[in-house]
């Protein structure tokens, strides 16, 4: 178990010392500079191109600047070259702000779908697996931002109710009931949305686990051992189909700093992943870097997370 | 033998499977009976129909697609094919249980042998928590899964399959039932492991005084433990009598192609006999007699008319016409 650990341990660091350096060059790779340092730029004379040059290390070859950057980066000395505050700062006030986005919405996905998923399996072909398969299809189909202007125009139209931003432009001195209220109402419609196409997918994936294992021959032995119905789905079948999710459960932790873009686009939400996406077209390197740097250590700390629970939850996994 | 009850009688049992284009009559009316303290073989080739009869008797036919169409189940004086789900699950595992064939298949791996044992005890007993522990201990001691009490905590994958199997065998003696329906339980293991098996079986029914409807396309397996024999063709029972009627004087052409191709100390050396052709798909029977294009000695009117049953005396029943001669007549 403790050998697990710390062998897992190794190999996460190596697989992440790795995704520093590929991901390091697929930024630079990529065509284009800074602004800063755009010769097409009229607001900087080529003065100020040298100096922020220099300052960003950008006069230095490739693994010098490597060096530097990850430097920064375990010293906690990063700043973002477009404002020059803080770049840890910065994305821990985003991730706040993404927070409650992405666990309301990860909560309605996964509380919804187990339902709608089992009782699909248990009854398939009915006239409720039917229409949950056509409703899930006609979610995955329809484009998210096209849905979330419908979802919007309705909303605003017949409940009155605030859905662009965070908060209600301007309500900074209200109670704290009714500021938390306000926060509450524009919550529901982006997480909503993130919610539909996961809970279609994640349905379906559910329902096709369930039906699997409920064609298993353990399960004949269950109901040849007269237990009743709700017992043979419950327990016996529920519990084996589970198992797979378990991985996926360890896997929505990247989640956390991906956030929606498209979301919180669409809401104004000032969130992680509309930061993200500010900072690539900015090409703001050392937030991008960042961002892709946390994310790689999230997906491997969800991968550890999901092995270590694939370890309680299946009798046969030893390590 | 006093078994004369009969304790299961199951007569012209149709089980059709719908596919997407033909029907497939898995099941074509069977008629059998299981008498009390009996030990009765079902024996056929893979494909005949066996476990679908079994799985009927229990009402455990995935429908769709499967049907029956046709007959009764009756299993101490109650028709079990107009029960209705709740009565059915009182009858399953409590009066009849099942030992499937795949015993590595058949256990839940996430729950220990304890919990699966136990939950079939509780399903039809009151009884608590310490108790239910004894009792478990004891069953496994039963059937001879050495040192029970640590075993009991372990989960199937712990187990060899031999002992699999046994844990099956325990788990379905746990309500103590009046039958034992046991589909091909020694198929997945090997003959040593067999051989144990069925050793297990025979000590239990006998200490129990249970019935045993037992399954299998092997003949060596059944001649040591049956004392009745039904023999099973593309969903129709062929040939039926006791162990020595079938194995000493078998009439129909199917059972004699069967008893030919075992192989025995006198065939050593000898290529053994095979029967020509395979099982018919039970969605596209041929009309007549459903083994006539594998039949040596067929006549004309086996390809038009369905055989019916012939009485050779004291029970033994063959499905062929043509051999009808009931006294000396020369295997």
């Amino acid at each position: 178990m403790l050998s697990f650990i710390g062998r897992s341990v190794v190999q996460k660091t190596i697989t992440l010392f790795f995704v520093s350096i590929v991901s390091f060059l697929i930024i630079h790779l990529a065509p284009g500079s800074p602004s800063q340092v755009d010769p097409m730029n009229p607001k900087f004379t080529p003065e100020m191109v040298e100096r922020f040059q220099k300052e960003f290390h950008l006069d230095k070859p490739l693994y010098i600047q490597y060096i530097y950057f990850y430097q920064d980066l375990f010293t906690g000395k990063t700043v973002s070259w477009k404002d020059n505050q803080s770049v840890l700062k910065k994305i821990w006030e985003r991730f706040l702000n993404s927070l409650p986005l992405f666990v309301v919405g990860t909560l309605i996905t996964w509380t919804l779908s187990f339902p709608v998923g089992i009782r699909s399996a248990i009854f398939r072909g009915g006239i409720y697996d039917r229409s949950a398969t056509f409703i899930s299809y006609v979610l995955i189909s329809i484009p998210g931002f096209f849905f979330a202007y419908v979802l919007i125009i309705f909303v605003v139209t017949y409940f009155h109710v605030p859905v662009i931003g965070m908060e209600t432009f301007g309500i900074g001195d209200a109670p704290a009931t009714y500021l938390f209220m306000d926060r509450i109402w524009h919550l529901v419609l982006p997480s909503m949305l993130g919610a539909t196409g996961g809970i279609a997918v994640l349905s379906r994936y559910v329902r096709s686990q369930m039906l699997e294992v409920e064609g298993q021959d353990y399960i004949r032995t269950a109901r040849a051992k007269g237990l009743p119905a709700e017992q043979v789905h419950y327990k016996h079948a529920l519990r084996n189909a589970l198992l797979p999710f378990v991985t996926m459960f360890g896997l929505i932790l990247p989640g956390l700093i991906g956030g929606s873009v498209i979301i919180e686009s669409i809401f104004s939400w000032p969130g992680m992943g509309r930061m993200a996406y500010e900072a690539v077209l900015a090409r703001d390197y050392p937030i991008i870097l960042t961002v892709n740097f946390v994310s790689a250590v999230l997906v491997l700390a969800g991968t550890f997370i999901s092995d270590l629970l694939y370890l309680v939850v299946d009798p046969r996994i030893r390590l | 033998m006093t078994h004369d009850r009969p304790l299961l009688c199951v007569e012209n049992l149709k089980v059709y499977f719908q596919s997407n284009g033909a029907r497939a009559h898995a099941v074509d009316g069977i008629s059998f009976e299981v008498r009390e303290k009996e030990t009765v073989c079902i024996v056929g080739e893979s494909g005949c129909g066996k476990t679908v009869s079994a799985l009927s008797i229990l009402g455990l036919i995935p429908t769709p697609p499967g049907e029956i169409v046709d007959g009764q189940i009756i299993f101490s004086g109650q028709n079990l094919i107009n029960l209705d789900e709740k009565a059915m699950q009182k009858i399953r595992g409590n009066h009849i249980s099942m030992v499937f064939q795949e015993p590595l298949t058949s256990l839940n791996p996430v729950f220990t042998i304890g919990d699966q044992i136990g939950e079939a005890v509780r399903t039809h007993q009151q009884i608590d928590t310490e108790a239910l522990f004894q009792y478990c201990v004891q069953l496994l001691n039963d059937v001879g899964i050495p040192s029970p009490k640590q075993r009991i905590n372990d989960y199937p994958h712990q187990l060899s399959g031999g002992q699999r199997q046994r844990v099956m065998i325990a788990m379905a003696l746990a309500c103590d039932p009046d039958l034992i329906i046991a589909d091909e339980p020694t198929t997945a293991l090997d003959v040593t492991v067999q051989a144990q098996i069925l050793a297990l079986l025979r000590s239990i029914q006998k200490k129990r005084s249970m019935s045993v409807l037992y399954i299998s396309h092997d003949l060596g397996v059944v001649s040591a433990i049956a004392d009745r024999i039904y023999v099973m063709y593309a969903g129709i029972m062929v040939e039926q009598g006791n162990t020595d009627q079938i194995f000493r004087s078998a009439r129909h052409p199917y059972t004699q192609g069967l008893l030919a191709s075992l192989p025995s100390p006198s065939k050593r050396g000898k290529r053994l006999h095979s029967i020509p052709g395979t099982v018919p798909n039970p969605a596209y029977k041929p009309k007549g007699c459903p083994f006539h294009p594998r039949c040596r000695q067929k006549i004309l009117s086996c390809q038009q008319e369905y055989p019916g049953m012939c009485d050779y005396g004291e029970g033994h029943l063959a499905r062929c016409p043509v051999l009808f001669k009931p006294k000396g007549y020369p295997g």
